[in-house]
């Protein structure tokens, strides 16, 4: 083994950390994506590019003079409505069809989104400057930006709240029923038209946060969504639906595990080895469940 | 029965003829026409995984790029180091000459059809288990896992990307390389038809229609659903390696993710196309195909800018309100054309029940 990383203990605790809170953030995303997925029972592709586009709002604020780490306020609250709309707009008519409509409808947003993204801020790599400056850990042998302490520090609170609405709110009790059972709960009288687009508002929101938080820590370009999509994909296929704790830490999992490829594979591998990775864990998934089959091997 | 036989016959015969004469008919046109023929091709193809077995694919465009990138690479690598084509430059101090070119693009497709039959082939046992959206995702992630990889590769450009070799000097005439790329196309269409219609009379798509309706129940009639559907992935990936390998000549300069393992393009369209003119039938794929062309190449130019928007728009109205296509549409309209029989009793009973 000849690599640097495994000569120098300190990179690896550089690395090591930087995975765990990237990976925080990421799990703040797949989060949104196992909601929607267990409660409407769509894929959406458009999730990174909504990511992005959250981002995008927290960089205009930078822009205009105002401190990005407002975004995780502001950005939210714009993307409920993006995505309560968007639900209006499309989504509603795909709940109920094949996955695979609703996987083909959403990449149709994800591209939509993705080229009025390049229109309005261009393509540009962009980073919203947070300038909370660095910890310095180990003797100065490992860098920790601020922004990625809050940023972690930020998604867990939001993480926290999501939990405590899930359980306590008339609303989050709704989309609770809807998920284990839509049609009982429509019997029951729950609205779930209304449900469905408070669902997709909130993934959205929490799209928001993820990529206010993204623009300060990483870098924003309108091209980068689909990464962000596979990402929470694959949290989510092996945490499981509505398991947070499991998400939080396949999340971690998974920025570890890019971390450690960006420095052993390099950097220019790293979108590949993530999609290949997907594919590793489908295909994984696909041989440990043939297992359980007992006709016709 | 013979009538329609005969019908059949003037109807093939005259599309060949309209096929042979469009290049001097449309001369102006050669090279959209290659496109349309490729986009035919890969629509078709498509058709016969994602419509009549009913795996969805958006990977196919991995076969697309790896036959792209392998007929460029053997056309070079047999007469030329490739490494020192693929620096800036290269294509200028090696020249093919003409009997080099076209034995190495002749090489080169047949190396680009049976290597992505192979790949597909070799993946087809662990990808093809998985069912439904999952399959899906996985074969998406493929198709840009492979975009990014490409990418990294330095024998074959990285980054850079690759030219192509281009057409030889010798030949003056100006029309002879969309001719040729033109008349290669279309030669590996009919190919892709006849044998596509040959499928289509076959046992083979029977089963394939049964994994689709219903994989267990196929299982359990004793059919080994997963051989057939390799092998239906396998026909798939012969015909998108073959039109890759033409596409890389024509465009004549390959990037990873922008000509090859283009995704967001040629990966999408393909699927958009067979859907537009309806999943599941034969000449479905061929109309949606030239319509989308014929849209997209009207279209264009006057949005220019706005293009992706209107595609992603286009994606959207497609799937969600016109699913079954335009041959489904007329099919729910003209049923007797289709050869279905409607029981008016049925029709009735059925219309009283609702």
């Amino acid at each position: 083994m000849d690599f640097l990383i495994f000569k120098a203990p300190m990179l690896m605790v550089q690395a090591s950390l930087d995975g765990i809170l990237l990976g925080i953030l990421f799990a703040l995303i797949a989060y949104g994506m196992a909601l929607q997925w267990g409660v409407m029972n769509i894929i959406n592709i458009a999730q990174g590019d909504l990511v992005i586009l959250g981002g995008y709002i927290a960089y205009t604020m930078y822009l205009a003079g105002i401190h990005p780490a407002w975004g995780v306020i502001v950005s939210p609250i714009i993307m409920y409505f993006v995505g309560w709309a968007l639900y209006k707009l499309v989504i509603n008519k795909v709940v109920d069809r094949d996955l695979f409509i609703s996987i083909l409808a959403t990449f149709g947003i994800a591209i939509v989104f993705q080229q009025l993204m390049n229109f309005i801020f261009g393509a540009d790599v962009v980073v919203a400057q947070s300038e909370y400056g660095t910890t310095m850990l180990f003797e100065n042998s490992v860098t920790l930006p601020n922004s990625k302490i809050f940023s972690a520090f930020i998604s867990i609170l939001y993480a926290i709240a999501l939990v405590v609405y899930m359980k306590k709110s008339r609303l989050g009790r709704a989309i609770r029923a809807t998920a284990q059972n839509a049609r009982a709960a429509k019997i029951l009288g729950v609205d779930t038209e209304k449900v469905y687009a408070a669902t997709f508002g909130i993934n959205a929101a929490l799209c928001g946060i993820a990529g206010a938080l993204i623009s300060i820590t990483l870098t924003l370009h309108p091209y980068v969504g689909l990464p962000y999509t596979v990402r929470s994909f694959m949290i989510v296929i092996v945490a499981g639906l509505g398991n947070l704790p499991a998400v939080a830490i396949s999340g971690m999992g998974l920025g570890l595990f890019e971390e450690f490829a960006d420095y052993i594979l390099g950097t220019e591998f790293r979108i590949g080895a993530v999609f290949m990775l997907l594919v590793f864990i489908l295909v994984y998934r696909r041989f440990k469940l043939s297992k359980k089959r007992e006709y016709l091997k | 029965m013979t009538a329609i036989k005969q019908k059949d016959l003037i109807l093939y015969s005259g599309l060949i003829i309209l096929g042979l004469a469009a290049p001097y008919l449309f001369s102006a046109f050669k090279v959209q026409l290659t496109y349309l023929c490729v986009l035919i091709i890969l629509a078709m193809t498509w058709n016969l995984q994602g419509g009549e077995m009913g795996y969805n694919s958006f990977g196919n465009i991995l076969f697309y790029g790896l036959g792209m990138y392998l007929t460029a690479s053997v056309q070079v690598g047999m007469f030329f180091p490739l490494a020192e084509w693929t620096e800036s430059g290269g294509e200028k101090t090696f020249v093919h000459t003409t009997a080099q070119y076209f034995q190495g693009i002749g090489v080169g497709l047949l190396v680009a059809a049976i290597v992505p039959t192979i790949v597909a082939g070799a993946i087809g046992y662990a990808i093809l288990g998985l069912r439904g959206h999952y399959f899906a995702i996985c074969t998406l992630g493929l198709g840009i896992a492979a975009g990014e990889i490409a990418g990294g590769i330095e024998i074959i450009g990285a980054g850079q990307g690759f030219t192509t070799p281009p057409f030889p000097a010798e030949i003056v005439d100006p029309e002879a390389r969309g001719q040729f790329f033109y008349f290669l196309s279309f030669l590996v269409l009919v190919l892709a038809f006849v044998f596509v219609k040959y499928i289509y009379g076959s046992r083979f798509r029977l089963i394939l229609n049964a994994i689709r309706d219903n994989e267990d129940k196929a299982e359990a009639m004793g059919i080994q659903t997963m051989k057939y559907k390799i092998v239906g992935w396998m026909c798939s990936a012969f015909f998108c390696g073959l039109a890759g390998g033409i596409m890389g000549g024509l465009i004549g300069y390959i990037d990873s993710t922008d000509v090859a393992f283009d995704g967001r393009e040629m990966g999408v369209f393909m699927v958009l196309m067979a859907i537009l003119g309806g999943k599941g039938t034969l000449w479905g794929p061929v109309i949606g195909a030239t319509l989308f062309h014929f849209f997209k190449e009207g279209l264009w130019t006057f949005i220019l800018g706005w293009q992706y928007v209107a595609l992603g728009v286009l994606i959207v109205v497609i799937v969600v309100y016109f699913p079954e296509g335009l041959m489904g549409w007329l099919r729910e309209k003209y049923p007797e054309r289709f050869g279905e029989v409607i029981d008016e009793k049925d029709r009735k009973a059925q219309v009283e029940i609702k």
